[in-house]
């Protein structure tokens, strides 16, 4: 139809377009770009840039103009062809068979390679590498619940919280008392976080079944919002239980993880000490990251596993039609509610990881941004696609790191390329994961078609 | 008795700026089924609207009522016109193009939208608390027994009276008007409603800018109450606001406000009689409590899967 008309015409309207969003724009801004509201001392007061209003109307006037002219050439410019299913790139369906491996490899050697040729960065490299390493771990774990299982959860974060203050609560307070106590020898303590990973992976797989039990016969969106919700009561209960958590003050001095019983330390009996090696504080540093790059691995290999499971199968269809799923018999419950614990339960192995990376926990690092962090890297990387975390993740954490200096802008862009992405490509924008199993050929209509109105 | 009747009081204003944001959520849901994650924010950009305008017209500090309320009467249209524009532009950007994608996918846009409104006004207006001046001063003292007083102040008077108010009219709108019809039929099946000529799309809109329009009567009022506003104001109050639309039944208009009501009542009670930390948790549970064992609320309707 855009071939059609006359290229004047079509210039015409994009420009009417243009001058309409820009109108509306300038409404918008007016108020909130034109005018600062300013603390003077007699009370507020009013700071005009008009000249920051001018530069966003031009901005959205350009820019819808550009658009119109050279992006979506209709003859009536508006979103209709922007949000139609964009042409998939044949080749990243593959992305994960060949990317894959030579991500894992390049994953082992990271430490090598910045031990040696990154002197003074090294430190900076393999704590955001542990970093990414973490949000990799989570957006799998997530992944469980979102991507195969379909259950949009806002509240991922308080498993993440329990895991952390499980590891924190048992190390700091639990085994010592049982150590006083006589009912543990003082070894346990190079082994707490040996002993605590998997208490925290089972306290918060069995929160997920607590919180999940009565919430997973709610629907879609409601099912979002309660999860939601329970991640901040969570989150405010640590923050009051002062006698329990330290309330805001949070935990500190959370014992280091040991190589398996060998403590990190200078001197006698240390890691150095034990291999001949000089000491050097990075050990436990790689061996923090090679510790959680293990246990990311272990989430993505039980997660293609399950995946090849009826339990996995099951997943997969009711994220496509739940009402079908029932039809054929599947209990809609207890799969949702294995989801939601197993997601929950690598949720809380990256907690405790998380803790004793820190030695200090608090609060603040479980707010209800956290969660909508790590749903974004699921979403952006594609629902249900493995690789597509890991992309999303590394991207994301180390656009974090690169734009540092603007902390305030960054969420912003975050919170525009959430909206845009899902606009143009709702299933993900790295790669999407189809299920599967299908029956015989696919068929012609996608399954964001197919899905109409359900999740 | 005094102490109950003051919380009262309180809650009922509290309940009142809940329920008109209610309202909006509980629109949206109606006619197309999504939560529309942003409203809350929207609630937010409204109350820095409303306190730059106030600043513009140079009311704060001034004392002849005639002029403030005339001024007030102008701060309310003006916040309710450029937060419409918003409510409009949210819908347009992030929620028209995915009407026939995956129901998930505009509860994620609607995130983003948060995300974006969010940090958006905390660029432009700084991060820090915006306190303004009471405007409205005086009251009534309703009772005065052992040196505990009982007010009533003019603010709670026409906080309670504006939402009744626009309660009235908007009920008017929905039941009599052109726009209240095709909003119904789009509620009951949009299929059927486009087919026998209801432009759906302009009426999906419209029900935005109405919600917003309302959230920005909320946004002034809570300005007005609480003369402390920040970026972050409309999260809490926006869950709390879709606690109220859930409870009171979702889809329906006296359901918000008596949800909202309710909501407002229980925080201040709760607050007042337990603890001010886990206000919020009282709020949260409800929204739990109220979903897994009154799925429709009090006065919704019970919901039909339509395979």
């Amino acid at each position: 139809m855009a071939a059609s008309q006359p290229a004047a015409e079509r210039l015409t309207d994009s420009l009417k377009d243009a001058v309409v969003a820009a109108v509306i724009a300038l409404a918008l801004f007016s108020g909130l770009i034109g005018i600062r509201t300013t603390a003077d001392v007699g009370g507020l007061g009013l700071n005009f840039r008009w000249e920051l209003l001018a530069a966003a109307v031009a901005t959205v006037f350009a820019g819808r103009f550009l658009l119109n002219v050279f992006v979506w050439r209709t003859d009536k410019p508006v979103t209709r062809l922007f949000s139609g299913p964009m042409p998939k790139i044949p080749g990243l369906d593959k992305l994960g068979v060949i990317a894959g491996p030579i991500m894992l490899i390049a994953a082992f050697m990271l430490p090598v390679i910045s031990w040696n040729f990154f002197g003074q960065q090294n430190r900076y490299i393999m704590d955001l590498a542990i970093l990414v390493m973490t949000y990799i771990m989570l957006g799998w774990g997530l992944n469980i619940v979102v991507g195969l299982a379909g259950l949009l959860d806002l509240g991922y974060v308080a498993f993440y919280a329990v895991g952390a203050y499980s590891y924190a609560l048992l190390s700091t307070k639990f085994f010592p008392l049982m150590v006083e106590l006589g009912y543990a020898g003082p070894g346990i303590m190079d082994w707490a976080f040996w002993v605590s990973l998997p208490l925290a992976g089972i306290l918060a797989a069995f929160w997920g079944i607590i919180l999940g039990f009565p919430v997973l016969r709610l629907r879609g969106d409601y099912l979002a919002i309660v999860t939601l919700a329970f991640g901040e009561i969570i989150r405010i209960v640590l923050l009051n239980w002062y006698e329990f958590t330290g309330g805001p003050d949070g935990l500190s001095r959370i014992p280091r993880p040991s190589f398996f019983g060998i403590p990190f330390s200078r001197g006698e009996g240390g890691f150095a000490d034990f291999f001949g090696l000089g000491y050097s504080p990075m050990h436990r540093i790689i061996f923090l990251f090679y510790l959680i790059l293990i246990l990311a691995l272990i989430t993505n290999f039980v997660t293609m596993r399950l995946r090849r499971l009826p339990i996995g199968r099951a997943w997969e269809a009711l994220r496509e039609d739940e009402i079908a799923c029932r039809a054929l018999g599947i209990n809609t419950r207890n799969t949702k509610l294995t989801a939601f614990a197993i997601g929950a339960m690598f949720g809380g192995f990256a907690g405790s990881f998380f803790a004793t990376r820190q030695g200090f926990i608090s609060p603040e690092s479980f707010v209800f941004m956290e969660s909508a962090l790590i749903l974004a890297i699921v979403v952006l990387g594609g629902l249900g696609s493995q690789i597509g975390v890991v992309i999303a993740a590394v991207v994301m954490i180390g656009g974090f790191e690169i734009f540092r200096d603007l902390a305030e802008y960054r969420m912003l862009v975050f919170g525009l390329l959430m909206v845009s992405i899902m606009v143009w490509r709702p299933r993900g924008l790295i790669s999407s994961r189809n299920p599967s199993v299908y029956l015989k050929e696919r068929k012609a209509v996608g399954a964001e078609h197919v899905a109409e109105g359900r999740g | 008795m005094e102490y109950f009747l003051q919380q009262l009081i309180n809650g009922l204003t509290l309940g009142s700026i809940y329920g008109l944001i209610a309202i909006g959520y509980t629109m949206v849901y109606g006619i197309i089924g999504m939560i529309n994650f942003a409203h809350g924010d929207i609630f937010m950009v409204s109350a820095f609207i409303g306190l730059i305008a106030i600043i513009l017209l140079g009311i704060v500090g001034t004392t002849s009522v005639f002029v403030i309320i005339l001024a007030l009467l102008l701060v309310l249209v003006i916040a309710m016109v450029l937060t419409s524009a918003w409510g409009w532009t949210v819908e347009r950007m992030a929620y028209r193009p995915l009407r026939t994608s995956f129901r998930l996918a505009p509860l994620i846009t609607a995130i983003g939208m948060s995300i974006v409104l969010q940090n958006f006004v905390q660029i432009t207006q700084g991060a820090r608390v915006k306190p303004l001046q009471p405007i409205i001063s005086g009251g009534y003292v309703l009772m005065e027994k052992d040196g505990f007083v009982v007010n009533l102040s003019n603010i709670q008077i026409i906080i309670v009276v504006v939402t009744v108010a626009l309660m009235a009219a908007f009920s008017l709108i929905i039941a009599l008007t052109p726009l209240g019809r095709a909003q119904r039929a789009c509620e009951q099946d949009r299929k059927m409603a486009a087919l026998v000529g209801v432009n759906v799309d302009r009426t999906i809109s419209l029900t935005f800018v109405v919600g917003a329009a309302l959230a920005a009567v909320a946004g002034v009022m809570y300005l007005l109450y609480y003369g402390v506003i920040d970026f972050y104001i409309g999260f809490v109050a926006g869950v709390k606001a879709f606690t109220a639309a859930v409870l009171g039944g979702i889809g329906s208009l006296p359901g918000a406000m008596l949800g909202g009501m309710l909501i407002g009542l229980i925080e201040t009670f709760w607050s007042a009689y337990f603890t001010v930390e886990y206000k919020d948790v009282a709020a949260f549970s409800i929204l739990a409590i109220v979903l897994i064992f009154l799925p429709s609320g009090l006065l919704g309707r019970p919901e039909v899967e339509k395979v």
